[in-house]
C-alpha cells in the first residue's frame, strides 16, 4: 500500500509525464520531501524560498483541503489520495 | 500573438494581445490554453500592446462598433473576426433615484446585468470571450465549474456556436439554474459537494479529455470578458469614471477585472484619471474575503459556504488576495451581510427600481445599504452598484418573504372587498414601519 498523489499538468514533466504516482510519507511536508528526492526540482515549484507551500498551490487529502486540517503537518496513511491542485481556477 | 484581421470590413485591425504573463513572477507564455505559471503557479493574464491601442482606438471607433461587448474587441483576447456575438453586453446603466433617496445617496447608478443576453447574468460576457477564444484554439468541447449562472451561459452560447458542452455544478443548486442549463441539452454533471469541491474536481479533469474549461484552462481569456463591465460604465457615464463602485465578490475575478478595465481606459487615454473606490459584497455565510479585510490579513483562509447566496458561495476564492489588495489601495471596503439582509436587498431593489435580481444582487444592495449607513460611502460620491444576475433564477430565495395574490371572484363587489382589504393591510404595514 502507498499514498496516491495526483500531479497537476504543470508538474507532470517532473514525474515522467504521469498524472498520478505512488509515494510513502507520514505527513504532507514529508511527502513534498519524498517527491523531491525521487523527482528533483519539483519542491522548488511547490514551495517558496522559505520552504513554505506556495500560496497558489492547494493540497487536498481525500478531497479535503489540508487548510481545514493540519496544513503541512496533516498526517497521511496508507491508501490515502493526495491531490495537488493549482489554486487559480473557477469563479 | 499578433494577427491581422479586418474590422467592420473597412479597416485593418491588428489584435493587440500578445502573450500570457504571470501576474506574480512576470514569466511569459504563448497565448494557449494554460492558466497558471509553470514556475510559481501564479495566475496568467493576457498582455496587451497599449501603445498600439493608444494609436488605433478612440471613443469614436468604439462608439461606431456593435451594440455589444465586441465594441471593445481591441481590448479582448480574440485574434480573428470569428468571435461569437450573441448580443452580450451594453446592458442598461440605470439612474437609481428612488433607491438613492431611500439610502441617502445623491447619485447612484445600477449597472443592470440581470438583463444581459442571452442568459441574464454577467457570465455571458466572460463566456462569449472564452468560447470565441476556445474556437480559435481548436476546441470542440467546452466545459466549466459553475454555481449556476456560468453553466447557463456556457451551455447556451455553446449551443449557438455549435460546440459540445459538459458542465459541472453542485447538486443542490436552485431549480431555475438547473433547468436553465438543461434546456440547451448539454451534459450536466451534478456533483455531490459544494462549489469548491466541484472546482477542484474540474481542475483534476481539465486536461484529461482535451476540453476547454472556460474558468480553468481558458481562464485568462474568460476573465478578460468582465473588463467590459468597467468599459461600459465609463462610456455610459459619458466617458467618465465613477467615484465609487460596489460589486459582489465570489472568486474576486469580476471585481479585479472591473478595476483592470478602468485602468486600461485611463492608460490609453480614453478617460480622464480619477480615484475610484472599490467596495465588495459577500454573504456572511461565505465571506472569506470580507473576514480577511476585517482582520487586516493579507491572506485568505478558506471557509465552507453556508448561505442562500449560492451564486457567490466560493469558500476558496482564486482572486481573493487581489480583490483584498484593490479594496485596500482604493480606500474601499469589503463587507458581508446576513441571508435575511440579502432577501431584504432583493426586495428593496425590486420595490424602488423595478429590478428583480438574484441573491448576489441582494448581497450587493444590502452591502451598499450597510456601507452608506456606516458612513463608508459619501452621499456626494457618484456610486455604481453592479447587479450581476436575475431573480427569476433564484425564486426559492424570496418565496415566503413576499406578498400573495388577492384571489377574487369575477365580480365587482369581490374586487372592491379585496381592494379595501389590501388598503387596510397597506395601512397596517405603514403604521408598523413608523412605529
Amino acid at each position: 500500500m502507498a499514498i496516491k498523489v495526483l500531479i497537476p499538468t504543470p508538474l507532470q514533466k517532473f514525474v515522467g509525464d504521469q498524472a498520478a504516482i505512488d509515494c510513502d510519507a507520514g505527513t504532507i511536508a514529508q511527502l513534498v520531501d519524498e517527491l523531491e528526492s525521487k523527482h528533483p526540482g519539483i519542491k522548488a515549484r511547490l514551495c517558496d524560498d522559505s520552504g513554505k507551500l506556495r500560496r497558489f498551490v492547494n493540497f487536498y487529502l481525500n478531497s479535503e483541503d489540508i487548510r481545514f486540517m493540519e496544513n503541512e503537518e496533516t498526517a497521511l496513511n496508507d491508501g490515502d489520495e493526495v491531490s495537488i491542485v493549482p489554486a487559480i481556477a473557477g469563479g | 500573438m499578433t494577427a491581422t484581421v479586418s474590422l467592420n470590413n473597412t479597416q485593418n485591425f491588428t489584435a493587440a494581445f500578445e502573450a500570457l504573463k504571470c501576474k506574480e513572477c512576470g514569466a511569459e507564455y504563448e497565448a494557449k490554453a494554460i492558466h497558471v505559471c509553470e514556475l510559481c503557479f501564479g495566475p496568467l493574464e493576457v498582455k496587451y500592446d497599449y501603445e498600439k491601442l493608444k494609436q488605433t482606438v478612440s471613443r469614436e471607433t468604439i462608439e461606431a462598433g456593435p451594440n455589444s461587448i465586441w465594441r471593445y474587441r481591441a481590448f479582448l483576447p480574440v485574434a480573428t473576426d470569428n468571435y461569437i456575438d450573441v448580443g452580450t453586453g451594453m446592458t442598461p446603466l440605470l439612474e437609481a433615484n428612488r433607491l438613492a433617496r431611500r439610502l441617502g445617496l445623491k447619485k447612484l447608478y445600477i449597472k443592470n446585468d440581470a438583463v444581459n443576453m442571452p442568459t441574464l447574468s454577467f457570465k455571458d460576457r466572460v463566456v462569449s470571450v472564452a468560447l470565441s477564444r476556445a474556437r480559435e484554439l481548436g476546441f470542440t468541447t467546452v466545459s466549466c465549474a459553475s454555481t449556476g449562472n456560468l453553466a447557463n451561459s456556457t451551455a447556451a452560447i455553446a449551443a449557438h456556436a455549435g460546440l459540445d458542452c459538459c458542465v459541472f455544478i453542485p447538486s443542490d443548486l436552485e431549480a431555475g439554474k438547473v433547468l436553465g442549463t438543461l434546456i440547451y441539452n448539454p451534459t450536466v454533471m451534478a456533483v455531490h459537494g459544494n462549489y469548491d469541491q466541484v472546482n477542484r474536481l474540474c481542475s483534476e479533469v481539465a486536461n484529461t479529455h482535451g476540453w476547454g474549461f472556460v474558468n480553468i484552462n481558458l481562464r485568462p481569456y474568460y476573465s478578460e470578458g468582465s473588463k467590459t463591465l468597467g468599459y461600459e460604465v465609463i462610456e455610459q457615464l459619458g466617458w467618465q469614471l465613477p467615484d465609487h463602485i460596489v460589486a459582489p465578490l465570489a472568486s474576486g475575478s469580476l471585481y479585479t477585472k472591473i478595476y483592470k478595465g478602468f485602468r486600461e481606459f485611463v492608460e490609453v487615454g480614453l478617460v480622464e484619471d480619477k480615484h475610484v473606490r472599490f467596495s465588495g459584497a459577500q454573504a456572511e455565510g461565505c465571506s472569506p474575503i470580507a473576514s480577511a479585510f476585517r482582520e487586516n490579513r493579507d491572506f485568505i483562509s478558506p471557509v465552507k459556504p453556508n448561505t442562500i447566496a449560492k451564486s457567490i458561495a466560493i469558500g476558496n476564492p482564486a482572486d481573493g488576495i487581489y480583490a483584498l489588495d484593490i479594496a485596500k489601495k482604493t480606500n474601499g471596503n469589503i463587507e458581508s451581510v446576513t441571508d435575511a439582509e440579502v432577501v431584504e436587498g432583493i426586495k428593496l431593489l425590486a420595490e424602488t427600481e423595478g429590478i428583480f435580481t438574484e441573491t448576489a444582487g441582494g448581497t450587493t444592495i444590502a452591502t451598499l445599504k450597510k456601507l452608506v449607513e456606516a458612513g463608508k460611502i459619501d452621499p456626494e460620491e457618484v456610486t455604481v452598484a453592479y447587479i450581476t444576475g436575475n431573480g427569476l433564477k433564484t425564486q426559492e430565495a424570496v418565496q415566503g418573504y413576499i406578498g400573495e395574490p388577492l384571489t377574487i371572484e369575477p365580480k365587482l363587489d369581490s374586487f372592491e372587498r379585496a381592494l379595501e382589504r389590501s388598503r387596510t393591510l397597506d395601512r397596517l404595514e405603514w403604521q408598523q414601519v413608523l412605529v
